[in-house]
């Protein structure tokens, strides 16, 4: 009786459903992954040659206002036993207090990953809608005037500093031309004008149908946004351009055309279809790093994103911060991964 | 071919057509001030926590103190503020502080003797950073309920010994001593923090602004307290931006979207400085650059040495060039703008005279260590003087390094040189007096490491007992002559090469009047500002 029931649960466990174990591997995967990227920062964080003590206190305290402090950071303890605190509370979505603001590091982050979130995502708008036809185009007309104004897109793109074309945009566009509105998020006369619903100010003025805030706000995202784009679209281009090339010079392609085929179609439904995996990973890479936060671009443009805020919390060793702020970006990552790898399944039937 | 085109000129016009064109106002409204700044060093907007520029500047427009300054007179010194009157006793050690009447807090809770008393109190007990200014005065914990008493409209503050009351009143200019509405605080305490936490990002005051509210890193709303004693500022509300970015304040100044820009370099200055509609602002800071020399090096220790880094610094070069009008040229401990603040600058770059007083201490084939920290200003005055030195034979090798990789060894006497920058804590002169010029235990063991003395292990050649005489003296007029013996023997004598005070140049609308940072003893004031 016994091993028939032994049996039974083992018929059971090996019947459970594909997706739930695949699940299950996935979910493991993320944990460890984080568990490392945790344990890799918090090293980091406690080797830098940046005293949080000095941040909170500054460097004219008396030793014992130092001490408290040293004491109230539970510095004071083996590092080991510090990391398993941390690692207990952030199991807790506790990412503690930022040294330097006593503010909840959590709240920090909501209030600026949303900002990010909203540029990284009209960028990589930008990067796709334009990047994937002119690859597309540069790889069917190579050698084309086309193909060769793509490369000097990309080139420019790859090789022009951030910083300078971020100034001049902001120069030409907005200084000179007065086309788009000006460093920060949204104008002035419009802070805090709707309510914070999802933190993400287009959003937030569609669901508060304050068409002037939206505006307003469009115009100061516009740019930055572009610039990223831009960015985005250099590598998006040149990868769908070289994918793009393989294919069409493959067998089955000659075979369309023989068969009588428009070009069109020979491009848009046999080629294109078959990079389309390809692409989802350029495309998901590309905006995994746009999420990350561009931090020169957020300087530029004074958008308070989670990039600049990693960085001016590591200048200021603010180590619950950086620590914080590093596990979302590289939860983003590994759910972009996770993301890009559900797509293959739906494109492309072998992955499935 | 036609269809590809098509296709690109399809994306791009979905692209393109993103591009709205937006009306940019031309300026800011007439009873809005809008403000550019770095303001990530704000930690907290709690006065008896809060220790950074960006944050006093907030409080100063927030919080009423017993004494304060005219923002648009700072040369008068302090002046009453919600204290009215004031006696001191005739030991010197209490002071006894009459309440202003009718004043209130912008809760509508009236401002009395009590809520002055808490407040000194809570700072005391607190214990946070800026609290040394307060327990100077031998205020503690346990003796705050005895040193620091109300009695009906009057405060009585009473000190361990007899200081001078200039430098008593000075330091509650400081934001510390702002009076805060006990009430509001101590309806928000949580674990006995007396308020602590929740004052970190509200305001309980009676100054001329509320605080709306603070995003770290991002921007600070204030608005006018329309019933403020003072009068009803003119902004109504006021706006501190956080735009990191030089250019891009140029840009948004320019523009007119914002009024003044807090933080531009030297270039950015001279591109506005002919600009349309902006003015340049200049006011003297009281941040000082200075090398140290370690006194525990046996050739730094020498007094011709000390003497000859003094005409090793090309100060005026420096000054001219690369400063660029953000630092002017100033040798004396006290920041141009203090009570007894000296003028004189007696050194210049002069490579023979220390050429001279080297051979006179047979000093021959020297090799130094100057420690900087990584910033861009501090590492070229390092490379202007480590080429001056040269030309005396004195090699120079500059460390760079993060903040506490210099402090660490600067406090630990490990450096031979360090190129250092100090600030003042409060506006009296006993701040910088107080641990340039004084240094009562020099061993190893004191571990003083807070006074900039010790750090370089010198014993003060006898200042010791001047700074601590000039503390105490009542009569301003003898302790301004006090300072000023201080500063002569200093100059002569210290092993602290100090070189530049700072200068803060703002660019400025102008139809902005009455805008001040504070100059070098004070903090930002909106209150007073007005728009043509």
């Amino acid at each position: 009786m016994t091993s028939a029931n032994h049996e039974g649960g083992a018929r059971q466990r090996a019947s459970l459903p594909l997706w739930v174990t695949a699940s299950i591997k996935t979910l493991g995967s993320i944990a460890v992954t984080m568990l490392g990227l945790v344990f890799i920062t918090f090293i980091i964080g406690r080797v830098m040659p940046i005293d949080p003590v000095l941040a909170i206190v500054g460097e004219r305290a008396s030793q014992s206002t130092y001490d408290a402090v040293y004491y109230q950071l539970g510095l004071d303890k083996p590092v080991i036993v510090q990391f398993g605190y941390y690692v207990w509370d952030v199991m807790r979505g506790d990412f503690g207090m930022s040294l330097l603001n006593a503010r909840p590091v959590a709240e920090d982050i909501a209030r600026v990953f949303p900002a990010t979130l909203e540029l990284a995502t009209l960028g990589v708008c930008f990067g796709i809608v334009l990047g994937v036809p002119l690859g597309v185009v540069a790889a069917v007309r190579k050698g084309s005037w086309i193909d060769q104004l793509a490369r000097v897109v990309a080139l420019v793109g790859y090789s022009m500093p951030i910083f300078w074309l971020g100034l001049m945009g902001l120069l030409v566009f907005y200084g000179i031309l007065g086309w788009v509105g000006g460093p920060g998020r949204v104008g002035i006369f419009y802070e805090d004008v709707v309510p914070s619903v999802t933190g993400m100010i287009l959003v937030d003025s569609i669901l508060d149908r304050n068409w002037t805030v939206l505006k307003d706000a469009f115009s100061h995202i516009v740019l930055p946004a572009s610039l990223l784009g831009y960015y985005s679209l250099a590598y998006i281009s040149r990868m769908t351009r070289s994918f793009m090339l393989e294919q069409m010079s493959a067998e089955y392609i000659t075979t369309a055309r023989v068969k009588g085929m428009s070009e069109w179609d020979v491009v848009w439904k046999h080629a294109f279809r078959n990079i389309r995996v390809q692409l989802i990973t350029v495309i998901a890479l590309s905006y995994a790093g746009l999420l990350e936060g561009s931090v020169l671009t957020e300087i530029i443009f004074s958008w308070p994103g989670i990039g600049s805020y990693i960085t001016t919390a590591l200048l200021s060793a603010d180590m619950n911060a950086v620590l914080g702020g590093t596990v979302v970006v590289g939860l983003i990552f590994i759910l972009l991964n996770i993301f890009s790898d559900l797509l293959y399944k739906v494109f492309d039937p072998r992955a499935r | 071919m036609k269809m590809w085109t098509q296709t690109l000129a399809g994306a791009t016009m979905a692209v393109a057509l993103s591009f709205t064109s937006v009306a940019v106002l031309a300026e800011t409204p007439a009873n809005m001030l809008v403000v550019a700044n770095r303001i990530d060093d704000i930690t907290t907007m709690d006065p008896a926590q809060s220790f950074e520029f960006a944050g006093s500047d907030v409080n100063q427009n927030i919080y009423g103190k017993l004494v304060n300054f005219d923002p648009l007179d700072f040369d008068k010194g302090y002046v009453p503020d919600l204290a009215e009157s004031w006696v001191v006793s005739e030991d010197g050690m209490s002071i006894t502080f009459t309440m202003r009447e009718g004043v209130k807090f912008q809760s509508g809770n009236p401002v009395t003797a009590p809520d002055a008393e808490w407040s000194l109190r809570r700072a005391v007990i607190l214990n946070k950073t800026p609290a040394f200014i307060l327990t100077q005065f031998g205020f503690t914990p346990e003796n705050v309920a005895e040193t620091i008493k109300a009695d009906g409209n009057t405060l009585t503050i009473k000190t361990d010994k007899r200081y001078a009351t200039s430098f008593v009143l000075n330091c509650l200019t400081a934001t510390i001593g702002s009076i805060v509405d006990m009430k509001t605080a101590m309806e928000h305490e949580v674990d006995g923090d007396m308020g602590n936490a929740w004052l970190a990002t509200n305001s309980a005051g009676s100054g001329p602004y509320t605080l709306v509210g603070w995003k770290p890193n991002e921007s600070v709303t204030l608005q006018a307290n329309p019933d403020y004693y003072g009068g009803a500022p003119a902004m109504e509300r006021v706006i501190v931006r956080h735009v990191a970015e030089s250019a891009s304040q140029r840009l948004l100044l320019e523009a007119g979207d914002i009024d003044v820009a807090r933080n531009l370099n030297p270039e950015d200055i001279a591109g506005v400085r002919n600009a349309a509609g902006i003015v340049v602002q200049e006011e003297l800071k009281g941040r000082l650059m200075y090398l140290g020399l370690n006194q525990t090096h046996p050739v730094l220790s020498k007094p011709q040495v000390r003497q000859a880094f003094k005409y090793l610094v090309d100060y005026e070069g420096m000054q001219n060039s690369f400063l660029n009008g953000q630092y002017t040229t100033h040798q004396n401990f006290l920041p141009k703008t203090y009570l007894g603040a000296s003028t004189e600058n007696p050194f210049s770059l002069n490579i023979e005279k220390a050429k001279e007083l080297l051979a006179e201490a047979g000093v021959e084939n020297l090799e130094i260590e100057v420690g900087v920290r990584e910033a861009q200003e501090r590492i070229e005055i390092a490379q202007s003087f480590q080429n001056t030195a040269a030309q005396a034979g004195i090699k120079v090798n500059i460390t760079v390094g993060t903040g506490k990789q210099i402090l660490d060894r600067y406090r630990a006497r490990e450096l031979d040189m360090s190129l250092e920058a100090w600030g003042p804590d409060y506006p009296d002169p006993q701040t910088n007096a107080g641990t340039f010029a004084y240094n009562p235990d020099n061993s190893l063991e004191a571990k003083a490491t807070g006074l900039l003395a010790w750090r370089l292990a010198w014993d003060t050649d006898g200042l010791t007992p001047l700074t601590e005489a000039a503390v105490t003296e009542v009569d301003r007029d003898k302790r301004i002559a006090m300072y000023q013996e201080i500063q002569a023997k200093f100059r002569e004598t210290s092993p602290f090469v100090i070189m530049f005070q700072q200068i803060e140049q703002d660019g400025v609308r102008d139809n902005v009047k009455n805008f001040t940072t504070g100059e070098a003893i004070g903090s930002a004031d909106y209150s007073k500002v007005v728009k043509e």
